[in-house]
This record gives C-alpha cells, sequence and structure tokens, in this order.
C-alpha cells in the first residue's frame, strides 16, 4: 500500500505510521484493513481446523482431549464466518463498491473506521476464552441450550464478543446501503450497477434484518445463564427448541450473506474473461432478490428432527427446494455467459470456474438435505459437513480468492505471479475435494458430526479427508506469499487490468489513487460502466 | 458544489435513520418472537403444550362406547431433583369423554425440605390439544420433607373429538427442583 499515499498531496497530510491505519477513515484504506484482518483469522480458523483434521486422522484419541476438540469444532466455525468470510467481503465492498457507483468513498467514513476497528477486539475477546479457566465455548457455534448454558463463566465473553460483531456487522452494512443508495455517479441508475453492487445491497438489507434477531437470541442465552431468566429453561416454563426457531430465523438468512456477494463476485469475472455482457442481467437481480426472500421462510429445515408437525415439515421443504430455482437461474446465466465467448483462463477465472462448478455441487447436496425423509437420515452426519464446506470453502472462500486475483492489480498497482496463481488454484481445487469429498461417503455410512472419535469402518475415509485437510490447510500459505509478493512489486498493472473488463473502478489508474472520483464521472448508456450492455 | 455535498450529507442521514430503526426493530421482533412461539404453540398444541389452565368436563362429550384410546404415562426426574418420581400405572385404556384419575408417586430422599414444579408434555403433538387435565400436580409447586412420600393425582379425560388415527398418547412429566421456593423452604 506504500504506493498509494504519493498521491494524498493534494488532501491534508495524513498521520503516520499506526495511527494512520487507526484513524483512517479512506475506504481504501479500510478495505485493506479488512481484507488483512481476514486472511489472519482465516489462518488461525484454519489452523484449528488442522487441529481437529489431525485428532480425526486415525480413529481413537490421540493429541486433543475431547473437551478440546468440541471447542476447536466451535470456534473454527466462529472464527470462520464471523472473522473469516464476512470480513473479507466487507473488506472488498469498501475498496470496490464506492469504485465501482463512481462515489468518492463510503457515505459514512468515521462510521467505517469503527466498524472495522471493533473487530479486532471481538475477536481478542472471543479467543481469549481459549485461556480461560472453563474454556472456550464447545457446544457448536449454534450454541443451542441446554448444552450452551451448562459451561463456565468464559460464556459471556463469548456473547459480548459476538454482539460486537453483530455491531459492526450491522454498522457495515448501513454504511452500505447509503453508499449505494445516496452516493452513486449520475446516470449510474439501479439497474445500471454492476451486480457485485446488486449483490451486495441486497445482502446488506439481510444483515440488517438478521443480526439484531442473533444479538437478541444471545441475549435471551446471557440472561438465562447469569440472570435468572427461563427463555430456554423448561423447568421455568421455556422452551430450548424455541432457540432453534430464533436462531436458524437468523442463521439461514446469514448462510446467503456468506454467499450472495460471492454470486456478485462471480458476475463480475466471468464476463470479463468471456469478453461478453453478463447473460440476463435482470433475471440475476431478481433471482438475488428472491433467494434473499426466499431465505426468511426456510429455517426450519436445519431443525427437521426436533419433531414437527408433517405440514410444517412439508412447507419448509419446498420452500427449501424452491430455491434451487433461483439459484439455478444463476449457475446458467453464467454457463450461458461464457457460450461462445472468447474464454482465457487467468487466475481469477479458474477460481470462478471452480466455484460454479464446485457450489453446484454443494447446492445439490444442499437439495438432498432439504428432502424431509433423507434429511432424518442426514441429520448431524459429515454430509451436513460435507454440503456447507462445499458451499462456503469452494463456495465463498474461492469467490473470495478470485476476487482478490482479479483486483489485487488495481490496488497494489502491480501483477500478482501468474504462474503461482495457477499453481495454487490447482493445488486448492484438488486438495479441497480430497478433504471434503469423502466427507459424503463418512456421512451417508452414519458417522456423526463433532466426535474426536469413530468407529474403524470410517477410518479409510477419514485417512483420506485429513491427507486432504492438511494439503489445502498448508498450500494456502503459498496464498499468502503471492499476496506478499505482489504489494512488493511485480510487473506494472494497467488502468484496465484485465481487456475485457468493464466498469468504473477500471477507469481510474493502478494502483487506486487514495482519493478517486472526487468529480463524480457521468454515467450514460454507452459509457464505460455499462459491464452488462456492451462489450 | 457545497450545496450538493450537503444534499447527500442529508440525505445519508435519512437512509441512516431508517436503517437504524430497522435495527432496532428487528432486535425487538427476536423478543417478540418468544409470545408469539408460545402463542403459536398453545393453539396448534406443537411442542406437546398441554396448557396449564384446568379444563372442565363440558356437558356434550358424547362417549363413544366402541373406541377406546390407550394412555402411556411417562416421567423423568431432572438430575439436580434427588427425589423418587414415578407413575402408579405405565398404561391406562381410557374412552374419549369419560373422566379418568391417576396418580403419580414421589419421594424426597434428601434429608432437606425441597420443592419441585413439575412440566407435563404430551406426544403426539396433535393429541395435545385434545388432552384435558382436570387435576394436576403440575398446576402447583409440591413440597415434600425429608424421607417422605406422596401420591400425587392426575384427573383428566380426552376429548371425544380426538381425530381417528391416534390410538396412543403419551403423558410425561419432567419434574425439575425449584430452587428459590426450596431455599425458602429450608429457611422456615
Amino acid at each position: 500500500m506504500t504506493a498509494t499515499t504519493a498521491h494524498d498531496d493534494h488532501h491534508h497530510a495524513a498521520p503516520k505510521g499506526i495511527s494512520r491505519w487507526l484513524t483512517t477513515t479512506n475506504h481504501k484504506e479500510i478495505g485493506t484493513l479488512y481484507l488483512v484482518f481476514s486472511l489472519a483469522m482465516f489462518l488461525v480458523g484454519g489452523a484449528m481446523a488442522l487441529v481437529i483434521r489431525a485428532e480425526l486422522f486415525a480413529p481413537g484419541l490421540h493429541l486433543v482431549n475431547p473437551e478440546f476438540f468440541n471447542q476447536m469444532t466451535t470456534m473454527h466455525a466462529l472464527v470462520m464466518i464471523f472473522g473469516a468470510v464476512m470480513p473479507a467481503f466487507v473488506g472488498l465492498a469498501n475498496w470496490m463498491v464506492p469504485l465501482m457507483v463512481g462515489a468518492p468513498d463510503m457515505a459514512l467514513p468515521r462510521m467505517n473506521n469503527w466498524s472495522f476497528w471493533i473487530l479486532p477486539f471481538a475477536f481478542l475477546i472471543l479467543l481469549s476464552t481459549l485461556f480461560m479457566p472453563s474454556g472456550a465455548p464447545a457446544s457448536g457455534w449454534t450454541l443451542y441450550p441446554p448444552l450452551s448454558l451448562q459451561g463456565g463463566n468464559s460464556f459471556a465473553f463469548v456473547i459480548f464478543a459476538i454482539h460486537l460483531m453483530g455491531i459492526s456487522s450491522i454498522m457495515g452494512a448501513i454504511n452500505i446501503i447509503a453508499t449505494i443508495l445516496n452516493m452513486r455517479a449520475p446516470g449510474m441508475s439501479l439497474l445500471r450497477m454492476p451486480m457485485f453492487v446488486w449483490n451486495w445491497l441486497i445482502t446488506a438489507f439481510l444483515l440488517i434484518a438478521v443480526m439484531p434477531v442473533l444479538a437478541g437470541a444471545v441475549t435471551m442465552l446471557l440472561t438465562d445463564r447469569f440472570f435468572g431468566t427461563s427463555f430456554f429453561d423448561a423447568a421455568g416454563g421455556g422452551d430450548p427448541v424455541m432457540y432453534q426457531h430464533i436462531f436458524w430465523f437468523f442463521g439461514h438468512p446469514e448462510v446467503y450473506i456468506m454467499i450472495l456477494p460471492a454470486f456478485g463476485i462471480i458476475s463480475e469475472i466471468i464476463p470479463t474473461f468471456s469478453r461478453k455482457a453478463l447473460f440476463g442481467y435482470t433475471s440475476m437481480v431478481y433471482a438475488t432478490a428472491s433467494i434473499a426472500f426466499l431465505s426468511f421462510i426456510v429455517w426450519a429445515h436445519h431443525m427437521f428432527t426436533v419433531g414437527m408437525p408433517l405440514g410444517g415439515a412439508l412447507f419448509f421443504m419446498y420452500a427449501t427446494m424452491i430455491i434451487a430455482v433461483p439459484t439455478g437461474i444463476k449457475v446458467f446465466n453464467w454457463v450461458a455467459t461464457m457460450w461462445r465467448g472468447s474464454m482465457t483462463f487467468e487466475t481469477p477465472m479458474l477460481f470462478a470456474l471452480g466455484f460454479v462448478i464446485l457450489f453446484t455441487i454443494g447446492g445439490l447436496s444442499g437439495v438432498m438435505l432439504a428432502i424431509v425423509p433423507t434429511d432424518f437420515q442426514y441429520h448431524d452426519t459429515y454430509f451436513v459437513v460435507a454440503h456447507f464446506h462445499y458451499v462456503l470453502v469452494t463456495g465463498a472462500i474461492f469467490a473470495i480468492m478470485a476476487a482478490v486475483y482479479y483486483w489485487i492489480p488495481k490496488w497494489t498497482g502491480y501483477m500478482y505471479d501468474e504462474r503461482l496463481g495457477k499453481i495454487h488454484f490447482w493445488w486448492s481445487t484438488i486438495s479441497v475435494n480430497v478433504l471434503f469429498f469423502p466427507q459424503h461417503y463418512l456421512g451417508l455410512a452414519g458417522m456423526p458430526r463433532r466426535i474426536p472419535d469413530y468407529a474403524v469402518q470410517f477410518a479409510e475415509f477419514n485417512l483420506i479427508s485429513s491427507i486432504g485437510g492438511f494439503a489445502f490447510g498448508f498450500g494456502q500459505l503459498l496464498f499468502v506469499w503471492i499476496v506478499i509478493k505482489c504489494v512488493r512489486g511485480g510487473k506494472q498493472a494497467e488502468a484496465r487490468v484485465w481487456d475485457g473488463a468493464r466498469g468504473l473502478e477500471w477507469t481510474v489508474p493502478s494502483p487506486a489513487p487514495l482519493h478517486t472520483f472526487d468529480t463524480p464521472p457521468v454515467v450514460t448508456e454507452n459509457t464505460e460502466h455499462s459491464a452488462y450492455l456492451q462489450r | 458544489m457545497i450545496a450538493a455535498e450537503d444534499q447527500v450529507k442529508s440525505t445519508n442521514a435519512q437512509t441512516i435513520g431508517k436503517l437504524v430503526v430497522i435495527a432496532v426493530l428487528m432486535f425487538g421482533f427476536g423478543y417478540a418472537l418468544v409470545p408469539l412461539y408460545d402463542k403459536f404453540c398453545e393453539i396448534t398444541g406443537l411442542g406437546g403444550r398441554t396448557g396449564d389452565q384446568v379444563a372442565e368436563l363440558s356437558e356434550n362429550q358424547a362417549v363413544d362406547p366402541n373406541r377406546s384410546v390407550k394412555v402411556h404415562f411417562d416421567s423423568n426426574i431432572n438430575s439436580q431433583l434427588p427425589w423418587d418420581f414415578e407413575p402408579a400405572e405405565t398404561f391406562m385404556e381410557v374412552k374419549p369423554g369419560q373422566m379418568y384419575e391417576t396418580h403419580y408417586v414421589a419421594r424426597n430422599r434428601s434429608s432437606v425440605p425441597v420443592v419441585a414444579q413439575a412440566v407435563p408434555s404430551v406426544a403426539p403433538g396433535q393429541a395435545a390439544l385434545y388432552f384435558n387435565k382436570t387435576e394436576c400436580f403440575c398446576f402447583e409447586e409440591q413440597l415434600l420433607m425429608p424421607g417422605e412420600a406422596k401420591e400425587m393425582p392426575v384427573r383428566f379425560f380426552v376429548d371425544s373429538k380426538l381425530p381417528d388415527k391416534v390410538d396412543l398418547i403419551t403423558l410425561s412429566y419432567i419434574i425439575y427442583r425449584n430452587d428459590e421456593a426450596t431455599s425458602l423452604a429450608s429457611s422456615k
């Protein structure tokens, strides 16, 4: 980022060193902070995943005790969801949304600073529970009572950390909505917005709608545990199943919060490297909106086994399966965009293609899980683990990787090492399938989730999966190296980094100066922005 | 230019105001789900709720002499409660529309007075609406002195409108220690 400071001259002098980053209100610098934080958390959460895979390498208890194993599964999920995936998307939004809509900065630069700087403290609190006498949370990231209420006092720290993460996300979402709705360049009508911006707009509304519900649910847990209420305590007239309803009312929109921005990224990259306009732009917008709407009425498919009446189970089953329709529209639109395009396969495109194929596998196993009778068998098995890792790792994370490769020349001003990027892609794609594909079979054979030991019949697939896990995990160090190398130098990047790229972000020089679009660009039918209307 | 910037600022303020209101309302909605859930369960009988209310046997219950339903009695004791707690009969054949009485037996195994509260649940959920208790030990707290045993009655009837496909109803109780009332009782 050193290159960007040179362009700071026409604004007041920025503080240097650490206070520059602490006090920055610049959307690009805050975007960078988010992305660096997210990468750090990705490595922390990844290390936890490797503890899990090491323990599961062979049957029997070898490395860690069961309590610590449970802490690892819980913390891995919390760190990856709230620390890696969500901040990465918010970081990408910070960097790219103002550039894509022709705004000089985010709508609320100071709140932007605050919403980032809450996060390191939230995770310091969350991770510090690992060193407390009563240990980190060990009841799964869903924190179901009564189990989650039977831990020690460190539970209060977990709840507080989740509150902070929620506040950070809500402020980030408010900022993104205000930027998109009010700061667009003249002529940038809603239906001329890039797909990434559209998907983030809808995601931000989901965040504002459901993060407060999570805050309410965990506050109820807190008061149940420490202040004698009995929201979820049957002895006091409460109901633990109610927690599951409230949690998943948040939880299902949450999983779309983690995938809709990814859909946006893929919808940017595929047209660029196919050198064609995105097929079915308007249908993409409506598909995203339908997915967002449907996410509010399918939550109980996470809890088919609590014993709900047939009518309820059928409703949630059909509503869930309907989601495959808008999602299918998206996949077919991506394929149609590539159809007869002059495609090239640089690293961002490789990750985007990997996303389309592997995310679709995760989507299909999702449809299998939506079917009530089969879900009774798959519930809480490794089949579920395989499903959500296909949509989150080869879905969300692959899309984030694609986005980094796609936009990093714009951020640093240098091209990344294409050869290493391709090695990273192929290494990741092969190892991630070795890691997660066998877990489908483990689940179908009945291996339950969240256990440190298993029957010997599951030994082979677990061995394969662990080998894949270590290969994938250590492979990501190559990604860290590629990013560092690209920040340090490389081939100078042009303003329009990719010849097929369209959109306002490619009209500013690479690296993007600290301040862009001080005078808003004017967007018309025929200008640069129209990534979707012409090519 | 300055005017335009001010314009954007005030539009932003409006947008943010609205969004903050949505966030606050959704926090409230999370809490509103609690009474909504209770009401929903009460109306539909989901979650096996049988209601805390004393039911009355209405006059127009036509007893079908040819129909009989099996009622299964079940008991669970929370690990914090040093009691024995069992149904006197595990099964009973009942005719819908007719009143029956049975009892559970509880004994305090500890050396201190303990107050407990029983929470009923009926399975299957769709039968919960038709299972009525006119008298139940679960309607109030139960105090047992050290070593004391007690027969605790339940009077109930199954509504004759019970759907035909239900031929087995399980009435299950979990009995919990009531910490507050127990400490009051032992301080007396």
